[in-house]
């Protein structure tokens, strides 16, 4: 329904979006996951019309937007920080869009009450915003975007402010309401938890370049490369080769999956793919560190002559700072990664 | 931004322009030798040595006086504050004239000084001193005073626990944090006096002269339009020069200072030097602010009966072919138009300047629309008469020729007050009414008009105060048988006799009181971020 074909924007030099190519489907929940500053906004922003594509074209519906302002696009955009109008209470906020299209006054209190309904704030028409706590604003905001029934709905870290406890409900609200709906969206967030409880499909971004498309469950078992290993928040990524079942890693001859790509390339094993052992077995390794992550433990560990580890342990089997444990490597959590491709 | 360019363009550029060229090219060709030969004058040396001094002179006693009054309105509390501002602030929007009038009551020949004590002062520099002061007392003290309220006081508290001493304190952390502040204030009180016509021309007599008198006086009086022309050159540098670096200073003082709320750091005066310092600033608002107009308003009823305001219903054939009363009708009509044209090109111009991404090219012209408050007035409303008297734009005949001069003078107002407004919107608010379907024109009404609707209220009422009060253009163009009321009183002033005096004072109050109200309308409406003047 939405097709992004080479998009590109330039600031002063540096590009915030390069050559993007993006396919979102009717009904589909699309969730662009990077780190700050990698051309997220700058998607959205395109898509919307608040930014001049340098090259490239954005299509809904097989209808080239080039040329469309932001007003005529039908396409709805949820702000960082919701942007309501301080001047107008929430029913005109929520209102706002539809007297844009000339709606009745019925057919707007209709709508009205039926969005605070639907985000679950019934009869808060006539509140001022300012009054509102930042999950009511988030919510004001969603059906501000909501109410003129956008063909496209874009979200711009949705829940960026907002404390965990309430992020964590609002986003299974969230997509409970798309799902309901039917809305197509397409969110951007830096927050991957947000996006793989969120998203249909998790596209990441990387120096205004899609980095891997995929899955939530595809990304988080097979990222792409280094850069997406590393971003998901996994360290134990090195050079290796691969030669039939084992590679070479400065760890050792650790065991891969069959059907590993062969000869030189990178390789991830997550940290529940770290055993640990008795000191007498496997790779030596030093205790450097522990971080008690509620689940489990995080343990650092340090062989003697390579680059640092990370192993997730039950909470009783975690060993003690400076303790000596050996280390053996499950194949099933180990990945062997793409090149990654550097400019 | 096409429209106010073309209205400067047209409307002040191109008058003034005019008059340049009428001066100075004669037979075709440039005679910029005239301008050695009129530095070379003693008489124009004369004038323009009276010029910078009494304004350096102007400023300098504007800031003593002033700068403990932003003192206290700043940092201390005390009953009767809401009241003693908008007292403070009236003078600013007093027409030149009032001011001239009122002082002339007060020191002049007759006035209350003469009766009292036989003191005269209008023969001296020293009345066109003291209402410089009076007109810019309100500059400082909101220029000033507004910053040094939002300073942070604790700034000062650390310096004293590092062992400073209050002095030293104030010296080291406060004042520089108030200097460019300061500087700006200043040069804004240089930039009003230096241009200063209604009060020179009505105190200062045939004795003192400023540029923008002589430059009336070649104008209409001698007719030598190449002297005034080399004059209007001379005031149109100095004051470009002046907002150069006025834009310098104020960019200078938006550095990163901590500011807070104001209304948390005024306290309650304590101990034997803050309540002194209180009483002089009260005393002085008393002497120097309150008692000239007071003193104006008793000599406006002298006379048993109303007399003076009386004989202004009257056409006497002599001063006026009209009743001196219709120039009030006029000069609010006058000034009702002028409002709207300075109001529709300023915000024009303010939204211009205030989009994101404005160039330098139009940042420039932000200092530029402020030009019109320095330019001569005089050579603008000449510049109208020999300008816009042919096709297309044959005006001469038309009432309109007046509130456009006065437009030109309220329009750099209506920018000042809107542009921290405007640029104080969200751009991404204005983003997200486009993106919920608003076009630019429906963003403009349903965003941008209800945020900045106070601002334009207050905009409006400042131009509304300056076109009733503007003298200098208005002084060439008003037909004799439609005078402005600042026009009527100057004209009333140069006649003899009793009557007449009598009848200026009255005119003049009523001119005074139609300005307090418009400025009292404004205080009610005035919030936290509006404006800098």
């Amino acid at each position: 329904m939405l097709r992004l074909d080479g998009a590109s924007v330039r600031f002063a030099g540096h590009a915030a979006l390069d050559g993007v190519d993006l396919d979102v489907a009717e009904h589909e929940i699309v969730c662009v996951l990077g780190p700050s500053g990698g051309g997220k906004s700058t998607l959205l922003r395109a898509v919307a019309g608040l930014q001049p594509l340098d090259s490239g074209r954005v299509f809904l519906d097989d209808r080239d937007l080039n040329g469309v302002p932001a007003h005529r696009r039908g396409v709805g955009l949820m702000f960082q920080d919701h942007q309501l109008f301080p001047q107008r209470d929430v029913g005109g906020n929520v209102a706002f869009g539809l007297r844009m299209r000339s709606a009745s006054r019925d057919e707007q209190a209709v709508r009205v009450r039926e969005l605070l309904d639907l985000v679950g704030l019934p009869g808060a028409e006539r509140r001022a915003v300012a009054s509102l706590s930042g999950g009511e604003q988030q919510r004001v905001a969603l059906a501000r975007a909501l109410a003129p029934r956008p063909r496209l709905l874009m979200l711009d870290e949705p829940l960026g402010q907002l404390d965990r406890s309430l992020r964590e409900r609002l986003v299974v609200e969230l997509r409970e309401v798309f799902r309901r709906l039917g809305t197509t969206v397409l969110a951007v967030t830096h927050d991957q938890g947000e996006a793989f409880a969120l998203a249909d499909r998790v596209v990441v971004m990387r120096d205004g370049r899609i980095a891997q498309s995929g899955s939530p469950l595809e990304v988080w078992q097979r990222p792409a490369n280094e850069f997406v290993a590393r971003f998901l928040g996994f360290d134990n990524v090195v050079e290796t080769t691969v030669t039939g079942q084992f590679a070479d890693t400065p760890w050792g001859k650790l065991p891969v999956p069959a059907g590993s790509p062969q000869g030189p390339g990178t390789l991830l094993v997550r940290p529940t793919g770290v055993r640990l052992v008795d000191a007498s077995e496997g790779l030596r390794c030093t205790v450097a560190a522990r971080t008690f992550r509620g689940t489990h433990v995080a343990v650092r560990l340090q062989p003697q002559e390579a680059a640092g580890l990370e192993a997730a342990c039950a909470l009783r089997e975690a060993p003690e700072s400076g303790d000596e444990v050996g280390v053996v490597f499950d194949a099933a959590e180990i990945v062997v990664l793409g090149s990654v491709s550097r400019p | 931004m096409a429209v106010p360019v073309a209205f400067f363009a047209v409307f002040f550029a191109y008058p003034v322009a005019a008059i340049v060229r009428r001066g100075l090219k004669v037979g075709g060709t440039w005679q910029w030798g005239r301008i050695a030969d009129v530095l070379m004058d003693s008489g124009i040396r004369h004038v323009l040595w009276f010029t910078t001094w009494q304004a350096l002179a102007s400023t300098a006693l504007t800031l003593l006086v002033a700068l403990p009054g932003a003192y206290v309105f700043a940092r201390l509390d005390f009953p009767g504050k809401q009241v003693l501002r908008v007292v403070v602030t009236v003078p600013f929007v007093l027409p030149t004239v009032v001011v001239g009038t009122a002082f002339l009551a007060l020191v002049g020949r007759g006035g209350l000084l003469d009766d009292l004590w036989g003191v005269r002062l209008d023969t001296t520099v020293w009345a066109i001193l003291l209402a410089h002061v009076f007109f810019n007392y309100a500059v400082v003290v909101r220029t000033v005073g507004g910053l040094w309220a939002q300073l942070d006081p604790r700034q000062e508290e650390a310096a004293r626990m590092l062992g400073a001493s209050r002095l030293a304190a104030w010296r080291k952390v406060t004042l520089p944090a108030l200097s460019p502040a300061v500087a700006a204030a200043a040069l804004m009180v240089f930039l009003f006096t230096f241009t200063s016509f209604g009060v020179v021309q009505i105190l200062g007599g045939p004795t003192f002269s400023t540029l923008e008198v002589e430059i009336y006086r070649q104008t209409s009086q001698i007719f030598d339009l190449s002297t005034a022309a080399v004059l209007t050159i001379i005031q149109f540098a100095t004051v470009g020069a002046i907002l150069v670096v006025h834009a310098w200073t104020v960019r200078r003082g938006e550095s990163a200072l901590r500011l807070v709320d104001a209304a948390r750091t005024a306290r309650r005066p304590r101990g034997v030097g803050q309540w002194a310092l209180l009483g002089a600033v009260l005393v002085t608002v008393a002497l120097l602010l309150v008692l000239p107009p007071a003193v104006l308003v008793a000599r406006s009823l002298d006379a048993p009966g109303f007399a003076y305001y009386k004989a202004l219903t009257h056409a006497d054939g002599g001063t006026f072919l009209v009743a001196p009363i219709q120039a009030i009708g006029n000069s609010l009509r006058y000034a009702v138009a002028a409002t709207s044209i300075a109001v529709l090109i300023g915000s024009l111009a303010a939204a211009a300047l205030a989009r994101r991404g404005a160039g330098r090219l139009v940042r420039g012209f932000d200092a530029l629309l402020m030009l019109p408050l320095g330019v001569s007035a005089v050579t603008v409303g000449f510049g109208f008469l020999i300008t816009l008297d042919k096709p297309p734009l044959d005006l001469r005949g038309s009432w309109i020729l007046v509130p456009l001069a006065q437009a030109l003078v309220g329009v750099p107002f209506v920018v000042r007050t809107m542009l921290p407004v405007l640029r104080a919107v969200d751009e991404r608010l204005r983003e997200a009414a486009a993106v919920l379907g608003a076009s630019p024109w429906r963003v403009w009404r349903e965003v941008d008009l209800p945020i900045v609707r106070r601002a334009l209220l207050i905009a409006a009422g400042f131009a509304f105060a300056v076109s009733l009060g503007e003298f200098g253009a208005t002084v060439f163009i008003a037909r004799p048988d439609n005078p402005t009321l600042p026009v009527a009183v100057a004209r009333l002033i140069g006649r003899p006799g009793d009557l007449n005096y009598g009848q200026a004072m009255a005119l003049s109050t009523i001119l005074m009181v139609v300005c307090a109200v418009a400025l009292l309308v404004l205080e009610r409406l005035r919030t936290e971020r509006t404006g800098e003047l």
